[in-house]
């Protein structure tokens, strides 16, 4: 066999077909009131008239109870850790150096918890039920983003008992 | 009333990294011929073909069926694809199942598949959308917090989980499709292995696998005539919730305990731990064994990381109910075809077929998945008999 | 088969853009609007929920997840998606009540087609390694098959101009068309061609929006005491991926179909044909053997507004709507998906 026949059956393993796709991106009627605010400095949570929990983000709809949400709520910047874990494998795209806390919180007076990032304690020292504040960057550099907080911060309040984390209190 | 139907063919590739031997098509093709072989028929005894897989963005192409067709002989018949996240290879499977319960097929092939290696699963998991923070940190940031619940909660062992990780691989390295072979792993190589997701381990997750999996269903009568021995469907459920709402139980969600409800009740299952002879059941993180040990109603509420502990979900220990013989998702993760791994493994057992991962005399199994948000729920229950 | 009702069918307005609204907001009003009909309180009081989306069309992966907040699904519901037109969703519902598994479902499909730029993302159903790396869009290869009737001899361009002007005309009536109006062929012919040989009007418009549905055993209908239209047959096809393998001018996997489903075994009055493109309506016509004395799309049909994902079981809808309505008493509704016809589905549909 010549060599150049041993190069013709060289086997073809993958080829390289990249997809470009644009889109513009709608964040729904719900998300671009809640985003809104957030420019403002503001926390507004949505809360439904059937069940009366408190959503934050809203989505436009109480997922329970499949009804739309139109009632707003300005929430405090305060939450309680529902659960947490610490990041140590580096996400393609993500700028924030591993290792770092990533949080469920659930805000005051909110029935459902968001992700965000933890800082200004020590990894080994967040638990479950602890006190945290949000910490806003400054606003000039406030967008219609939840990045408009930087982190949330411990604060030097008692631990909440898991089992009251967001539970809706008996009106 | 429903027609009977049963499982006739399986058709399994080999799990790994990358298939770079094969184009897309070319591994549904050899997962479904292989299922065909097994069954002793060819294309043309095949009415209908119903593919699964989870998101379009895994491979970068918008509704692949409609390639796949030439590939799984399916030109001028029904095909149907089904897609509901992580759960897609059992709700496929319950799908395609439901041609010949209906009456209206008499059998049919059904195909899942994942070829993470021809895109980024990674990113088209967490791919960002503008307007929210950039945290999503894979599937694994997303169930970690949940696990550091069910522990709190129950107060379980550490050792829990490292257990799982090594007892699912040792389970694998007896299944020679396993991607993962393993066999000398230890309790210390799984706790001294990096932390991902606190408290999640490196090898406490699943790893991203391409393959390929397929199963031939028929009617009663054909069934009947079979060559090899049939795996009788004894019941199928699905239930789904919303990802997030106010007092969602996440650690044992209510869909799954449901859905583990209605189809005991159809398979005249009473105790799970007891009735069953094995169960496959999507644990893509170790912890999620205990976790789904409680919630299907094989161990106690807070009980699940004892009974694994004790050695009862593992061949090597000789446990009573021995769980993911074939290594499970922890072994090998084509993530649309790992819910009908799982179906199909189950399948395998009650058929006799499992090879080194057999459970001795096993008579009825469970076939489990679950996607999404913890929130989507299919399942199945094969037996020997078919009543 | 034993014979399904389908008891209501909402569909909500063909808009070039639904702005804001997520998939959560589109499809709320009209599963809300479809249980209402009914007097079903949400998802819990149905069997089984099944619905067809594709991710791809807004560019967000597990796009179907976020419908489910819309259903009221606390307690966990029996719920299915596919990855197709919505109208293959009620083919599974359709498995689902004949196999005895369920009395009744809800489906619905939604599309919000508008994020991206719809052609182009489909060119990325073709074949991944030959196809789909020369971007080859949907209007593109519509654009071949018309060349191909048009060479043929078996369709002019004024039969296509002729498809325009009755859709646009027949829209009138159609409170959800996006394109309406009245316009003769002559004009359309005057139009420069766009993707030759196709003009601009003899491609569907863009349109978002969402389409849900109710059906039941015809048990259960009665029960419910609500008028109906009954499911009579259902089958679908689909046919090879390779534009050399097929004749682009016929249509036999609707053929096959059409005799699965049963449409020849009586006169049909109406018929809601899923043509994405106007020479597509003469190919489905002839391959669902009508003829003259059927009222084809009298909705306007998807040339008047193309609801992807939703529009076939929009079809289906339009046709039992028309019958419980009375102006019809037996009609046929096709669906599609894929380049130039690839898969095709047809519903025969009776008077109770």
């Amino acid at each position: 066999m010549s060599d150049a026949n041993k190069e013709a059956l060289e086997p073809i393993t993958g080829i390289e077909s990249p997809v470009y796709l644009d889109y513009n991106f709608t964040a729904g009627q719900a998300t671009a009131r809640f985003l809104t605010k957030v420019k403002e400095g503001k926390l507004v949570g949505q809360r439904c008239p059937s069940c009366r929990n408190v959503y934050i983000p809203p989505r436009g709809a109480c997922a329970a109870c499949g009804v739309a949400t139109n009632e707003e709520v300005e929430l405090p910047h305060k939450a309680t850790v529902q659960s947490f874990t610490i990041v140590y494998i580096p996400i393609p795209g993500n700028p924030i150096k591993p290792p770092y806390v990533i949080a469920n919180l659930v805000v005051d007076g909110a029935n459902i918890s968001f992700l965000h990032l933890l800082s200004e304690c020590k990894n080994e020292d967040v638990r479950i039920g602890m006190r945290v504040e949000a910490k806003w960057k400054d606003p000039s550099e406030w967008g219609f983003a939840m990045e408009n907080i930087q982190y949330f911060a411990p604060i030097d309040e008692p631990d909440v008992p898991a089992e009251e984390i967001g539970r809706l209190k008996d009106a | 009333m429903a027609e009977l139907a049963a499982v006739v063919g399986i058709g399994q590739t080999k799990y790994q990294t990358k298939h770079k031997d094969v184009s897309i098509a070319g591994l549904v093709r050899d997962a479904a011929f292989k299922a065909l072989q097994d069954a002793e028929l060819t294309w043309d005894d095949i009415d209908a073909v119903i593919v699964g897989k989870a998101p379009d963005m895994f491979e970068g192409m918008v509704m692949p069926e409609l390639y796949l067709t030439d590939a799984l002989g399916c030109n001028g018949k029904p095909m149907l694809r089904v897609h509901t996240a992580g759960s897609v290879g059992g709700s496929t499977a319950i799908v395609a199942a439901s041609y010949v319960q209906s009456g209206m097929f008499k059998r049919i092939l059904t195909v899942t598949y994942e070829k993470q290696s021809e895109s980024n699963a990674m990113w088209a998991l967490s791919n960002a959308q503008p307007f929210s923070p950039h945290l999503n940190a894979g599937a694994g940031g997303f169930f970690a917090p949940i696990i550091r619940e069910y522990m709190r909660r129950t107060q379980a062992s550490p050792e829990a989980g490292i257990k799982v990780a090594v007892k699912d691989r040792l389970h694998g390295a007896r299944n020679p499709l396993a991607h993962l072979q393993l066999p000398n792993i230890t309790m210390k190589e799984v706790e001294e292995s990096p932390m991902l997701w606190e408290p999640l381990r490196f090898l406490e997750s699943c790893p991203s696998s391409d393959g390929a999996c397929a199963l031939v269903i028929s009617n009663e009568e054909l069934a009947k005539q079979s060559p090899k021995k049939p795996a009788w469907i004894r019941g199928t459920a699905m239930r789904s919730e919303p990802t997030m709402y106010a007092g969602r139980e996440e650690v044992s969600p209510r869909a799954g305990i449901d859905c583990a409800k209605d189809v005991y009740a159809q398979a005249g299952v009473t105790n799970p731990r007891k009735d069953f002879d094995c169960a496959e059941v999507y644990v893509p993180f170790s912890w999620y064994e205990p976790m789904w040990l409680e919630n299907l109603g094989f161990a106690e509420k807070g009980e699940g990381w004892k009974m694994t502990l004790e050695g009862a979900t593992s061949l090597d220990d000789n446990g009573d109910i021995p769980w993911n013989c074939s290594g499970g998702v922890l072994s090998s993760n084509p993530i649309g075809a790992s819910g009908m791994i799982r179906f199909a493994e189950a399948a395998r057992q009650v058929r006799g077929d499992a090879g080194d991962h057999q459970v001795d005399g096993a008579k009825l199994a469970l076939g489990h998945a679950y996607g999404g948000g913890a929130q989507f729920f299919a399942m199945w229950v094969v037996g020997s008999e078919k009543a | 088969m034993r014979d399904i009702a389908i008891v209501s069918f909402v569909q909500s307005d063909c808009v070039r853009d639904a702005g804001a609204r997520n998939e959560v907001e589109l499809i709320m009003p009209v599963v809300r609007k479809v249980l209402d009909n009914v007097g079903l309180e949400s998802a819990q009081n149905v069997d089984f929920t099944c619905s067809g989306s594709c991710d791809y069309l807004q560019g967000a992966a597990f796009a179907f997840v976020l419908g489910v907040d819309a259903l009221g699904a606390v307690p966990p519901i029996k719920e299915s998606h596919v990855e197709m037109d919505a109208a293959w969703a009620l083919y599974e519902a359709v498995l689902k009540i004949q196999s005895g598994q369920a009395e009744s479902a809800l489906l619905y499909g939604f599309g919000k087609s508008s994020p991206g730029e719809l052609p182009i993302v489909l060119s990325q159903q073709l074949d991944p390694y030959y196809l789909a790396p020369l971007w080859l869009d949907t209007v593109s290869s519509a654009a071949l098959q018309a060349r191909a009737m048009l060479d043929s001899g078996e369709i002019t361009e004024r039969e296509m101009a002729e498809v325009v002007a009755r859709s646009r005309k027949n829209a009138k009536s159609n409170p959800h068309a996006q394109l309406k109006g009245d316009v003769s062929a002559d004009e359309l012919l005057n139009e420069p061609t766009y993707l030759s040989p196709l003009r601009k009007h003899d491609c569907c418009p863009v349109s978002d929006g969402a389409c849900a549905m109710v059906i039941a055993t015809v048990e259960q209908a009665k029960k419910w005491g609500k008028p109906y239209a009954v499911l009579k047959g259902i089958d679908h096809r689909i046919e090879s991926a390779h534009f050399g393998a097929r004749d682009l001018t016929k249509s036999p996997s609707t053929e096959a179909a059409a005799k699965a489903a049963g449409v020849a075994n009586g006169p049909i009055d109406i018929a809601e044909i899923y043509a994405p493109f106007s020479h597509q309506e003469i190919i489905l016509k002839k391959a669902l053997g009508l003829g003259d004395d059927t009222v084809i799309n009298p909705s306007g049909g998807v040339l008047a507004g193309n609801l992807m994902m939703a529009s076939g079981l929009s079809r289906i809808g339009e046709v039992a709507m028309r019958i419980i309505n009375g102006e019809c008493k037996r009609g046929v509704a096709h669906a599609t998906s894929g380049h130039a016809l690839q898969q095709n589905l047809v519903a025969v549909l009776e008077g109770a």
